[in-house]
């Protein structure tokens, strides 16, 4: 059956289809979808992992048991993965192994733009590149065979536009692929350096295997039109590029993107007058093909930040332009911000009031350093909030004005390794853990806090205070953040004191299904002074109306905090005024 | 067949996802090539929402450009304004006419635009103009303004109208299925009267 498919449905469909039967990640825009979607499918083992770290070495784990199996993540996860990574390449694999990683281009929700094939280059492995969701399918299964052929890992690259686009999918069965057997051989799988020197050479004569693979396989093709302009490009981009030119140009599509075919690329360059390299973010291919000795134009046309665009490609190869009309006057941003009844709002609220200085961390929590808050200083990758803030308060010594901030899920992540450190080193901050219960700002994912697993099972939750006293934290507590006094009281009693503390601020997710939203609130027009005192907790259903305080009631979900702040009592549910 | 291309422009939380589904289902039913794409994650903490669907004999980029939507369907009017450029120049704007002041607005940085849909109908661009909330409050839930959009949207289209039908039948759970029937023919209804 033909079926809409988004990027990462397809890839979860192709991995059933393949046979995997192990699969690990962790949740990151553009690549959490697939592993949602290969849960549902009963064959397919599939789980949360804390990090992605974790979720590399269980898919390797996996692997070595015989299983085709596989892990997901976003750009930046790699970072985390990359150890592990590195040496699986060396080790190769007994069943497949496929490793997802989903760049950003544009940023639509990344700290930061890297380009993930520097680590196929890197790592010595081979990465292939689809460019719609009837490929994502169809590259997995590629990928696991060729796994299992060159006994390596794979690394299949993704991107915002590939992942999160809908297109056609052709459903097929699920192809039995029994466990292979597994047999002890530490020179293959025990990496020290006796046995890594061996193995070394081992990836060295696949990397040239795969070179040949490379100039044959079906994952490279040449689309021949006009050969006045030739395009060598991969992804998103060939879909971009297919669109602007049409056949007024030739296109090297490339589906194995590392290692390139340079026969290929010679064959190619030789019949076309003029060679364009067509790539978003680094100039990958572009470098690759100036090595060859081929002149080609590449970076001086188009540039390093963001996605690329039909519009883009026509107007620079062939100076065509889209009129369009545009609106007189300026029209404001619309930035992403905390939901109505966010119980982060609360907490920041006070962190905010008393103008500490808050080392911060990513999450939904992030927002809030946005206007009106404005309470976050710094925020660099999951977990830096607690290790950055013990570097700073040991260069400045502001353990009395200054807080982390973190959420449940970047805790288990990343943070508790933090806290770890300032249990060890004798730090004296004060963390302060954001749980909502639940992983928010990637959609809702559960983690080993919440007590259910991605198939949904319950289980046993890691208690977050447990992990806190462990790491040699004794004043650990937990407040309410919907009760801001409390909150104010807490952070004042913990920056006072002469050791580190956490504070716990607990309120589930208001978007959970499992949350009661309550009734709208009005606000008493008569009472209001239209002091804004409300304003500055930046609610997004709160706005002004002739000249009075208004709450949307098709946003507000009652949470009450506008109304806990208001001098002149005017909040309040309809009924009780 | 020249490929067609339809925005929908929201904000995060307004459940234009629907929508784009049940348009998607209805160009496929109709033997096309069909892509969609939406953006996930940051966007949807109540900023600006965009989802792009193109059909056609063969799509391939999945994204919408300045002065190429055939159609775009917006549910609030600040956004129509923002997504203005990306309308064909004898294309079709369909807009609920819901005001959501964004953060800017509400902290006093910055003004929320007078009179949208007289500004927007000077640029001479096709501007249907519909209180789509209140024909969804009509039909029984705010929520179903999506359904409401998508009936003004199927007035305009080749397509029959048991194709719309169908499918929301298939893509509307159960329980919500009378409400969004009632919003889809409140939505054509709206349709007629603008002829
Ligand atoms: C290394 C890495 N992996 C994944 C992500 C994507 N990501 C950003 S925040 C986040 C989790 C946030 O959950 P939590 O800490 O519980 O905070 P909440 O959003 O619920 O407030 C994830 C998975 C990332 N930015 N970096």
């Amino acid at each position: 059956m033909k079926k809409l498919m988004l990027g990462n449905e397809a890839v979860a469909r192709g991995l059933y289809e393949a046979g995997c039967r192990v699969v690990s990640s962790y949740p990151g825009t553009p690549s959490t979808e697939i592993s949602e979607a290969v849960a549902k499918y009963d064959e397919v083992y599939a789980e949360w992992a804390p990090n992605e770290k974790v979720a590399t070495e269980v898919a390797i784990g996996a692997s070595f048991g015989g299983a085709r199996s596989f892990c997901a993540m976003k750009h930046v996860g790699l970072n985390v993965a990359a150890d592990p990574l590195f040496t699986a390449s060396y080790t190769g694999v007994n069943g497949g192994m496929i490793l997802a990683v989903a760049d950003d281009q544009g940023m639509h929700s990344s700290q930061n733009e890297q380009d993930s094939r520097h680590y196929a280059m890197a790592a010595k492995l081979p990465m292939v590149e689809p460019s719609d969701s009837g490929e994502c399918k169809a590259f997995v299964k590629a990928a696991y065979e060729m796994s299992e052929q060159f006994d390596t890992p794979v690394l299949l690259r993704l991107s915002t536009r590939v992942s999160h686009s809908q297109s056609v999918v052709e459903e097929l069965p699920r192809e039995d692929v029994p466990v292979k057997e597994y047999v002890k051989n530490p020179q293959k799988y025990v990496m020290m350096p006796a046995f890594a020197k061996g193995r070394h050479v081992a990836v060295e004569k696949r990397m040239e295997a795969l070179a040949q693979f490379a100039e044959t396989t079906g994952l490279n093709r040449i689309e021949w039109g006009d050969t006045k302009i030739g395009v060598i490009c991969s992804g998103i981009a060939y879909q971009y590029v297919k669109e602007a030119l049409g056949d007024r140009a030739s296109v090297l599509k490339l589906g194995l993107i590392h290692p390139l075919p340079d026969n290929m690329i010679r064959t190619f360059a030789q019949k076309v007058d003029k060679l364009y390299v067509i790539e978003e973010l680094d100039d990958i291919f572009e470098t690759h093909v100036k090595k060859l000795g081929i002149a080609c134009e590449g970076k001086d046309l188009f540039t390093w930040l963001g996605e690329y665009s039909p519009q883009m490609i026509a107007q620079k190869l062939l100076g065509k332009t889209t009129p369009y009309r545009t609106f007189p006057e300026s029209v404001p941003v619309r930035p992403p911000v905390m939901c109505p009844g966010c119980p982060h709002r609360g907490l920041y609220y006070v962190l905010a009031k008393m103008k500490l200085m808050v080392s911060g961390d990513i999450g939904c929590y992030t927002l809030g350093a946005t206007a009106p808050l404005n309470a976050m200083d710094t925020c660099v990758c999951m977990g830096a909030s607690i290790s950055a803030l013990h570097g700073f308060n040991k260069a400045r010594n502001m353990q009395d004005r200054s807080v982390a901030v973190i959420g449940d899920s970047t805790f288990m992540h990343s943070g508790m390794t933090g806290l770890v450190n300032i249990g060890y080193n004798k730090g004296n901050s004060t963390v302060i853990i954001l749980d909502n219960r639940i992983t928010g700002m990637t959609g809702h994912q559960d983690n080993p806090t919440t007590g259910r697993t991605l198939k949904g099972e319950e289980v046993p939750q890691v208690s977050i205070e447990a992990v806190c006293h462990a790491a040699g934290i004794q004043r650990v507590r937990v407040v309410d953040p919907y009760d801001t006094v409390q909150v104010e009281q807490a952070l004042k009693e913990e920056l006072a004191a002469p050791e580190p503390s956490v504070i716990i601020s607990r309120r589930p997710c208001v978007l959970l299904k499992s949350v009661q939203k309550k009734a709208p609130l009005v606000v008493d027009a008569d009472k209001c002074r239209a002091c804004k005192a409300c304003f500055k907790i930046g609610c997004p259903s709160i706005h002004m109306e002739q000249g009075k305080a208004a709450i949307d009631p098709t946003l507000c979900v009652g949470c009450g905090l506008c109304a806990s702040l208001c001098p002149f009592h005017a909040i309040g549910q309809e009924e009780v005024r | 067949m020249e490929t067609k291309s339809i925005m929908i422009v929201g904000v995060g939380g307004q459940g234009s996802l629907l929508a784009s589904r049940i348009l998607g289902h209805v160009f496929l039913s109709q033997g096309y090539d069909v892509k969609v794409s939406e953006v996930h994650g940051m966007s949807q903490r109540g900023g600006s929402v965009v989802t792009y669907i193109k059909y056609g004999d063969q799509v391939y980029s999945p994204i919408v450009e300045q002065g190429e939507a055939d159609f775009i369907l917006s549910f609030e009017q600040l956004e129509a304004a923002r997504c203005l450029p990306y309308l064909k120049q004898d294309g079709t704007m369909i807009l609920s006419t819901q005001q959501i002041d964004p953060m800017p607005v509400i902290t006093g940085a910055a003004q929320y635009p007078e009179q949208i849909v007289e500004k927007l109908q000077q640029t001479g661009a096709n501007i249907i103009a519909v209180d789509a909330l209140a024909l969804a409050q009509q039909a029984g839930s705010a929520k179903a303004t999506n359904t409401v959009l998508i009936g003004i949207l199927s007035q305009k289209m080749p397509f029959p109208q048991e194709e719309w039908e169908k499918a929301i039948q298939e893509l509307v759970p159960e329980r919500f299925l009378t409400l969004n029937q009632k919003a889809f023919a409140l939505g054509r209804e709206a349709a007629d009267r603008e002829e």
